[in-house]
């Protein structure tokens, strides 16, 4: 069991979301940055979907009742074990009675906490995850509070084996094994997102579409779960028209009538019935995950070829990782 | 029809681009078809006023198979029924505290109030599409008679259940949202329900009766709702 002393500024339960019920309105939620929660889970012998916790900028303060083995993936945070640095991206042992803490870190926005058997809350509409909008899923609809208890649910063998290795090194010891920087997202703080057509890409004068390729834009303060409203140069459509409200999904750059656009994330409602310049590839959104206000952006364009080619590029990664773990969890049990 | 891609991992099937009836009874034949024999690599599908996008995982398909058999599949589609959908009749606490803006939309058409709970609640509305938030129907059919602009100045919190209007459109708030409509009444009913299957009360291709109710009934009804 976690004992939440500190909740940080918003730290929710998520995992790959709820898909099957966005015809019902129900938004998809899940973890903004998708790897990086399926790398954590994979390094604490977890299915890559289980539940973890999103931390945000600045991180929770949490202790622990029992023994546990935990992984922290992402960005910006810096995780300590009373009060020592641990390493991120790595299985790390928390003794019954130690605290878990971070610093937060220069860049990035969001780490995952993960650990072993994964957080145990009900499963609603197929998913752990937590939609605050609608004040459902996760710990009781919500962002996690001071005095919160969250239990994790059944470790797997490999879990085990990693865990009894780990307790004869003491609390805050961490395993070797961590993911090839090949696995990770291509995380950069002024990234380029690569992006294909929108829907109504056409209907945007030339200067538009021009500047939209060409031009940085800025995340203002109005940037969360649900989206991201961007500052740069303003996109206006050649002639005004009134289009019917439809699907929208995460990555789509939608610009309402005062020309700023806004780049849809994993809370974002189901239908929007604004323009549509662009849609974001999927395998940059958890590069778009890690940015926090302020940041700085440019759209750059790609073929939908490529960017399903890149995608399972990734997803090849992750499974290679997940084997590669695999072995290295047998070699423990051997030892 | 026409099929075009939103990006690497959704298609959008477009079958109009009207608001229009028969469309809309296109739109619900082919997501009734999606629903009961699904597509390889389908995750979900959003059916919306002219348009139904396919999600697909794009580890397990491409945006060209997916075009390929969506295309196929409507070429074995069989005429679209003309059947109406399920009616489903929806209570409503009219004016005072429920409905601040009544007088405002009465004024506005140059009726009574009365007039404005009668024309709402004589309507016969086409749930068209559901989005904007869970369970959230966008109708069709609303009499111009009682029309109104939207508010200029939106409210940072309408309560859940709230019926409300904007230009030509009536709708009901299933959550708590900030939103800018005219509110004229509101409803026990919940619209939205997570511990059911489906979690809408409402469904695309559902025809939706409003009437009315007293203080008394409201409150009896919404009674009823919490221990359901």
């Amino acid at each position: 069991m976690i004992h939440v002393e500190q909740p940080g500024l918003l730290t929710t339960v998520q995992d790959l979301g709820r898909p099957g019920y966005q015809r019902y309105g129900v938004v998809v939620a899940g973890a903004m940055d998708a790897v990086a929660l399926q790398v954590g889970n994979l390094l604490v012998g977890n299915r890559p979907g289980a539940a973890a916790l999103e931390m945000t900028l600045t991180g929770p303060r949490l202790s622990f009742a029992d023994d546990a083995l935990v992984a922290v993936t992402g960005l910006g945070l810096m995780p300590m074990v009373d009060g020592r640095e641990v390493p991120r991206w790595r299985p790390v042992f928390v003794a019954a009675g130690s605290t878990l803490s971070f610093r937060p870190m220069a860049e990035g926005c969001r780490s995952y906490l993960a650990v072993a058997g994964g957080v145990d809350v009900p499963v609603v509409m197929g998913s752990r995850s937590t939609y605050l909008r609608a004040g459902m899923g996760g710990f009781q609809g919500r962002a996690l509070q001071a005095g919160d208890e969250i239990q994790w649910g059944e470790r797997s063998s490999v879990a085990e084996a990693a865990l009894a290795h780990l307790r004869r090194s003491g609390s805050g010891s961490a395993a070797a094994w961590f993911p090839a920087p090949s696995v990770l997202p291509a995380y950069r703080a002024e990234p380029v997102i690569r992006v294909l057509p929108g829907r109504h890409t056409e209907l945007f004068t030339e200067e538009s579409r021009k500047a939209f390729t060409s031009q940085w834009f800025q995340l203002t303060s109005q940037s969360d779960r649900m989206g991201y409203r961007l500052q740069g140069p303003t996109l206006h459509l050649a002639n005004p028209v009134d289009l019917l409200s439809e699907a929208v999904t995460a990555g789509t750059v939608q610009v309402p009538t005062d020309g700023n656009p806004i780049l849809l994330m994993a809370d974002r409602q189901t239908t929007g019935g604004y323009p549509k310049m662009a849609q974001v590839a999927s395998v940059d959104l958890p590069v778009l995950a890690q940015l926090r206000p302020g940041s700085r952006i440019r759209f750059e364009w790609l073929a939908l070829a490529d960017a399903t080619r890149l995608l399972r590029a990734q997803q090849q990664e992750l499974a290679a990782f997940a084997r590669g773990l695999h072995v290295a969890a047998q070699a423990v049990r051997a030892h | 029809m026409d099929i075009q891609p939103m990006g690497d991992a959704a298609a959008v099937v477009q079958f109009g681009t009207e608001i229009d009836l028969a469309v809309h009874r296109t739109i619900r034949a082919f997501a009734a078809s999606l629903a009961e024999d699904p597509l390889p690599g389908m995750i979900e599908f959003v059916p919306a006023f002219t348009t139904l996008t396919v999600f697909f995982d794009p580890i397990r398909t491409t945006f060209a198979d997916l075009e390929r058999i969506l295309a196929a599949r409507w070429a074995q589609m069989p005429e679209a029924s003309s059947e109406p959908g399920r009616t489903v009749e929806i209570p409503v606490c009219y004016g005072g505290e429920f409905g601040p803006d009544i007088g405002e939309v009465a004024s506005h058409n140059g009726i009574s109030v009365d007039e404005v709970i009668q024309i709402h609640t004589a309507g016969e509305y086409v749930v068209y599409m559901i989005g904007f938030a869970p369970g959230f129907p966008y109708l069709g059919g609303m009499s111009e008679r009682i029309a109104a602009p939207r508010r200029a100045n939106p409210r940072l919190a309408i309560p859940a259940g709230t019926v409300g209007i904007a230009g030509m459109q009536t709708g009901v708030y299933p959550i708590e949202t900030p939103g800018g409509w005219q509110l004229i009444g509101r409803t026990p009913v919940r619209l939205f329900r997570p511990e059911e299957n489906p979690p809408s009360l409402l469904q695309a291709g559902d025809v939706v009766r409003f009437y009315p109710v007293s203080r008394e009934a409201y409150a009896r009804l919404l009674e009823e709702e919490r221990v359901r």
